[in-house]
């Protein structure tokens, strides 16, 4: 971990409430893809975890939704703002279970992290597969990031307004595939948990107090022990989930 | 320019002690710097027995501040003492202040009595003020025979300085300090957090899965300043404050109001240098205001 300050480049929206930040700065700490920074917002005490989307050299590019203060706040920024940030959080995703065709699948705001993850599994000679969940046509985003790459991917959307009607598990029934990685909502995680036919990888969301395992305020059991959300999270294999309730 | 301050019989090389349940046990903030700047830190909350603690969501925002509401979890002493105090060791040469919570009398004193045989435990801080657990630590803390029933339970099967470490929610907080010092503490650390609450506003429910939590950072240093102004008026034992700093000049502030050293605890979880850097900090603010020798400010408001 390391706290760096990244200057912004551009911020965008791409829905509604979806937007794409474009930064310039240290990314040297982001050793893998599924990692999260931790950003210090004026005003606020807590500082907010977001996902890595992208990282290319020193540009990192994080997409979030706007669900709160924070998020409503770095939605108003603009090219030149800086943004006092810890970087290199979390464990990622292990890019060495893949196999050749592993599988990918995002809900909503959980696509994001899927890109960094298939370049880098791309790049190790995998050949991903891509699956993007939103409820309607209009909260679809990054598609053509995906598709712009040659990745095979497949879009559901709840009602049907665009790609395949359903969701993210009626995509993959009949796809096969070496292992595969998801991050969205715990719905969706559960879901999968059931509907895969493979180990895989599952990134979990948490409200966080540091974000770097000071706290203890993200912990959650799991079959080999407690472990904090922010540090040994987010990404937990499926042997190792247990869930609550 | 002296920031040296003697804790229960203890040289603190300067009074910045980063508070329990934001430092945890040491070692994974020494990969950040180096940890031995440090006056010393007080460890993550420790029970006899292992616990996971509350359900989350365990944290919500507040306006300079924010509401916890983590309920102990902590390894517990075995633990602690086998496998913490050891990855400890390597990167802290100076002695740690063991933070002890209990259910029991008979529990404080059990984990105390264990702790207190570890050569790098200096100081045992007995919270007796979380407001996290259900029948825990706070029902100790808030009656002045309770906690007096605590100090004298770890008093007679311990050898180190014994910290009363007081809940903020509560009365009359001169009058239990008094009560433990009474009953043979060694010193006062206050404040703990204040029992606090948010609602969110798209569930229309309590946002902390246990609905309340314990409130801190800098919202809440005005009453901690003055609850350890208070306490200072009424008992003669060593005080460390705490509760909002995060700053060198609140550092000052605090020893004005009476405090001898001063814990650092929400800073460290959203600026993970803040200790060090009032530490770095301190002899410059110290210079501002004419100050050599810190521990002859302390009480000086009074």
């Amino acid at each position: 971990m390391k706290q760096e300050t990244f200057k912004i480049v551009s911020n965008k929206a791409l829905t509604s409430n979806v937007y794409k930040m474009s930064l310039l700065g240290d990314t040297d700490e982001i050793t893998a893809p599924g990692q999260f920074v931790n950003i210090k917002i004026d005003g606020l005490f807590l500082r907010r975890p977001i996902s890595v989307c992208d990282v290319y050299g020193n540009t990192l590019t994080l997409v979030y939704k706007v669900v709160g203060a924070g998020t409503k706040a770095m939605s108003e920024m603009g090219a030149g703002d800086e943004l006092d940030m810890l970087v290199g959080l979390g464990n990622g995703y292990d890019l060495d279970l893949a196999g050749e065709r592993p599988l990918l699948v995002g809900g909503g705001v959980g696509v994001p992290p899927m890109l960094y993850l298939a370049k880098e599994l791309k790049f190790k000679g995998a050949n991903p597969i891509v699956v993007m969940g939103f409820n309607t046509a209009d909260e679809v985003f990054l598609e053509d990031d995906f598709k712009s790459r040659g990745f095979e991917t497949y879009v559901t959307t709840v009602d049907g307004s665009y790609g395949i009607k359903g969701f993210v598990t009626d995509a993959i029934a009949e796809l096969d595939y070496t292992y595969f990685y998801t991050c969205g909502p715990e719905p969706m995680l559960k879901a999968l948990y059931s509907a895969t036919k493979t180990s895989g990888e599952f990134s979990f969301e948490e409200r966080m107090g540091c974000g770097f395992g000071a706290c203890m305020g993200c912990s959650c059991k799991t079959i080999t022990g407690n472990k904090r959300i922010c540090k040994e999270g987010p990404v937990l294999k499926k042997e190792e989930i247990l869930w609550e309730d | 320019m002296n920031t040296k301050v003697n804790l229960c019989g203890t040289e603190l090389d300067n009074p910045v002690i980063p508070a329990s349940g934001t430092f945890g046990y040491g070692y994974e903030f020494s990969e950040l710097y180096d940890i031995n700047c440090l006056g010393t830190f007080s460890f993550k909350g420790t029970t006899k027995d292992p616990r996971f603690g509350n359900p989350t969501p365990r944290i919500a925002e507040c306006t300079s501040g924010m509401i916890n509401a983590v309920g102990l979890q902590n390894p517990g002493v075995d633990a602690v003492i086998n496998e913490e105090l050891p990855k400890l060791k390597a990167c802290f040469n100076k002695p740690v202040m063991a933070n002890v919570s209990g259910f029991s009398v008979e529990e404080y004193a059990y984990t105390c009595e264990r702790l207190d045989k570890e050569e790098q435990v200096g100081w045992l801080e007995v919270n007796v003020s979380c407001p996290n657990v259900h029948g825990g630590g706070m029902t100790f803390g808030t009656d002045c025979e309770s906690a007096a029933s605590v100090v004298r339970a770890v008093k007679a099967v311990t050898t180190k300085p014994v910290i009363i470490k007081l809940s903020p929610n509560v009365t009359d907080i001169a009058s239990i300090a008094k009560a433990c010092e009474d009953a043979g503490a060694d010193g006062i650390s206050l404040i703990n957090t204040m029992l606090g609450m948010r609602i969110n506003l798209n569930t229309k429910k309590p946002v902390i899965a246990n609905k309340m939590g314990g409130f801190s950072g800098p919202a809440i240093f005005p009453v901690a300043l003055r609850m350890v102004y208070q306490v200072y008026e009424a008992v003669d034992i060593p005080i460390i404050g705490m509760g909002g700093i995060s700053c060198a000049s609140d550092v000052i502030e605090m020893m004005l109001a009476g405090a001898t050293a001063c814990e650092i605890g929400a800073m460290n979880l959203v600026d993970p240098f803040a200790s060090i850097k009032i530490v770095e900090e301190l002899p410059l603010v110290m210079q501002q205001y004419g100050i050599t020798d810190l521990k002859e400010i302390i009480g000086g408001a009074h």
